[in-house]
């Protein structure tokens, strides 16, 4: 009995059906994109709808029977190398809807720079309420020698900031990132 | 001594190997040839490896920064788990199915010859490939070996490398994967049934699937990574409408049967190992076969419980956290038939068989933390903590490594021809079971007490334990080095090898004389060797 019999051709049929399971594996892949889109909308996994409930505007969750009143402060930690002020001082809001104030900041440190604003609440219990869509202290910012910016904040104050409050402090103090150019 | 139909053996002398080095190895067809490149590379990976693994133990060994930039030391976890993963572990696998598994079928060779020189010849290009990344700007990858977009993107020049290099390692697993199927389904010799094959080539036929199921997704995830950073596509990119978790999912997908990829053929070895030294047949053979099977497909369904934490439906965490624990049924029916297969056998100590039996022990306990992790509650707790770390090197250290030194140690002397130095053997087996137990054992304490993983410097609490850890680290490696050391002299001599090797062994490879000839079963063996050979079950 030899078992030299065994011609690479003998084996052609099942190479090819396992080729053709590799592909589908590959295609697989591929298709848990669309798979997974289906998955979350059937289980409301990641819905963006839920999850952007609050931060829809112009809906019924704004509360246009209360106002609230914010303050805008802008600080530095040392005098002489930026000009950074609240273009907007104060502003007065209904919780839900979506605002936006802006800052100035000018570089004068004389060279480029990198710059990044820390963001400060006051009463700082509150900060869970008040909700940043877009700002310019998410990153860090890069200014030219000289070059001065507005800064825009969006925001809003979630309806279900507790009754108590009706005024409050946003401040940002806008430092100089050291060095590294990354951050 | 068996040696009555093996034609080649007959006459030695005429076993046409190729002649000169590089016609030899470069070129081969053989399987054992291949077998033994595959080895050997996969030696080189575990040293290569395991030399980033002491840099990071050696960081470690102190709190604070003393030897390595934080950068640097994230590089050397990602591409210590790279390495070892894809360059040890898997190749080493793939050499041990390459040697064996046509002498264990009666196959004279694997079924797609020339492909499975080219299988291997892609692996030290991959490899080029991905250990060049420490030398271009940016630095090598460090987002981690899952990596995790958006992280990953923020790769320098060595995100493409790392990408092909592991596009490169898939085709070579792939293509091993087919030809180890295609050899088991076509080349067993008349009346090698399914079900008198080895549990070896059994396990090894279950991960062949798997592999051929999981690595195609895994270079997918891969090129989706490539195409979102240099062509502009959103599959991870919120921005653009992407999903960064989407990759988790799709990275375990493949993960998780990439984890049984890493251990069933371990458990083919040691149920060769056990029987072999209790002197009595596997006990439970149809279950072990039935029990792999299972795992592999629970494998896939799984997956998840590796992200516990990125925020999913409650059913979710518990249809995940179900599922694995599942797994432990099948696992378990496999390690009480081992343990009942040495139950009223005349149980001896070879080299070999210390190391299946630390397997038996040290598998279980990173079986059990493996059940603790699966427990999702919990899991938000341990969740990227050293708990993991400890978990994941029981189960892939004292497991997978394990049964392959176990499995050379079983099967060197055929590939020789010549009996190793016992009492060495012996020594690295003591060496590695004790160190191996102070470095990863203590990595529990410091997971529970709440050490993250991937972190250069920790908190001075955690300093006493990580000592202790990097002590046991530095001689679990030094310790290796006895490995190779023994495998060189082996090769080049010792006492002379009989054909069974160990007095009760049983199987075809040992109907064979040692060393296997070049060109063994070149006629079919004979339904009485058969009969012979597969005796165990």
């Amino acid at each position: 009995m030899s078992n030299q019999g065994d011609t690479p051709g003998q084996h052609r049929g099942l190479v090819l059906k396992l080729t053709l399971f590799v592909a589908g594996s590959f295609a697989f892949g591929f298709a848990l994109v669309p798979l997974y889109d289906v998955l979350c909308s059937i289980t409301g996994l990641g819905n963006q709808k839920s999850l952007s409930r609050a931060y829809a505007q112009g809906t019924d969750a704004i509360d246009q029977n209360r106002v609230v009143t914010i303050d805008f402060i802008a600080n530095l930690p040392s005098v002489g190398n930026w000009e950074f002020r609240p273009i907007t001082k104060s502003i007065q809001v209904h919780p839900g809807q979506l605002y936006e104030a802006d800052f100035f900041a000018h570089n004068l440190t004389g060279h480029d720079t990198i710059a990044q604003a820390v963001p400060d609440i006051v009463p700082s219990k509150i900060a869970a309420w008040f909700h940043k869509t877009e700002c310019f202290c998410f990153s860090p910012q890069s200014f030219k020698r000289d070059e001065q910016r507005v800064l825009p904040v969006r925001f809003f104050v979630d309806p279900e900031l507790p009754g108590y409050v009706g005024h409050l402090t946003l401040a940002y103090t806008f430092y100089d990132v050291p060095s590294s150019p990354t951050g | 001594m068996a040696t009555t139909e093996h034609g080649a053996a007959a006459h030695d002398d005429h076993d046409h190997k190729p002649h000169g080095f590089w016609n030899r190895w470069l070129t081969t067809t053989n399987h054992k040839d291949i077998g033994t490149l595959y080895l050997v590379f996969s030696c080189i990976m575990f040293f290569i490896g395991g030399s980033f693994a002491m840099l990071i133990r050696l960081e470690l060994f102190k709190p604070g920064l003393q030897f390595l930039d934080p950068a640097l030391f994230n590089t050397m976890t990602t591409m210590h788990a790279l390495v070892m993963i894809f360059g040890a572990i898997m190749p080493a696998f793939v050499g041990l199915a390459n040697w064996m598994i046509p002498m264990q079928i009666g196959a004279p060779d694997m079924a797609l010859p020339r492909m499975n020189n080219f299988s291997f010849w892609i692996l030290p290009f991959a490899f080029t490939l991905l250990l060049s990344t420490l030398f271009v700007p940016g630095g090598g990858p460090a987002g981690g070996w899952t990596m995790y977009p958006p992280l990953v993107l923020q790769t320098g020049s060595a995100l493409p490398l790392m990408i092909f290099a592991i596009h490169l390692m898939g085709a070579s697993s792939i293509l091993g994967a087919i030809n180890v199927i295609v050899t088991i389904m076509n080349m067993r010799a008349p009346g090698m049934t399914l079900l008198r094959m080895p549990l070896f080539v059994w396990t090894w036929l279950i991960t062949a699937y798997l592999l051929i199921a999981a690595m195609p997704v895994l270079a997918g995830a891969v090129t989706m990574l490539l195409t979102d950073h240099f062509f502009g596509t959103s599959f991870f990119n919120a921005a653009g409408g992407g999903d960064p978790v989407m990759f988790q999912h799709i990275f375990w997908f493949f993960g998780h049967p990439e984890v049984y990829i890493m251990i069933l053929p371990a458990f083919g070895i040691v149920s060769e190992i056990i029987p072999t030294f209790s002197g009595k047949p596997l006990f439970g053979y149809d279950a072990m076969v039935y029990a792999t099977a299972s795992i592999a497909f629970l494998s896939f369904i799984v997956w998840a419980h590796h992200m516990f934490t990125v925020g999913m439906p409650l059913s979710s965490e518990l249809f995940f956290m179900l599922s694995t624990m599942l797994i432990a049924i099948p696992t378990g029916v496999k390690v009480f038939n081992w343990a009942t297969t040495m139950w009223r056998g005349s149980v001896s100590f070879e080299p070999p068989m210390l190391w299946a039996l630390a397997f038996l022990f040290m598998f279980s306990i990173g079986g059990f933390s493996g059940l603790m992790l699966a427990i999702a509650p919990a899991d938000f707790q341990y969740q990227d903590t050293y708990f993991v770390v400890a978990h994941f090197h029981y189960v892939l250290v004292t497991g997978a490594i394990f049964a392959i030194m176990g499995a050379v140690y079983y099967w060197l002397p055929k590939w020789t021809g010549h009996m190793y130095n016992m009492s060495l053997a012996k020594w690295h087996f003591w060496l590695s079971t004790i160190f191996v137990n102070v470095l990863f054992f203590p990595q529990h304490f410091l997971g529970l007490a709440g050490m993250p993983r991937r972190v250069p410097d920790y908190a001075v609490q955690f300093t006493d334990w990580n000592m202790v850890s990097s002590i046991g680290g530095f001689g679990f490696g030094l310790s290796q080095f006895l490995f190779p050391y023994l495998i060189w002299q082996c090769a080049h001599g010792g006492a002379k090898a009989t054909s069974k090797v160990w007095d009760t062994s049983i199987g075809l490879e040992w109907e064979l004389p040692s060393p296997a000839p070049y060109h063994s079963w070149v006629e079919a063996p004979s339904m009485a060797t058969i009969e012979h050979g597969v005796a165990s079950h």
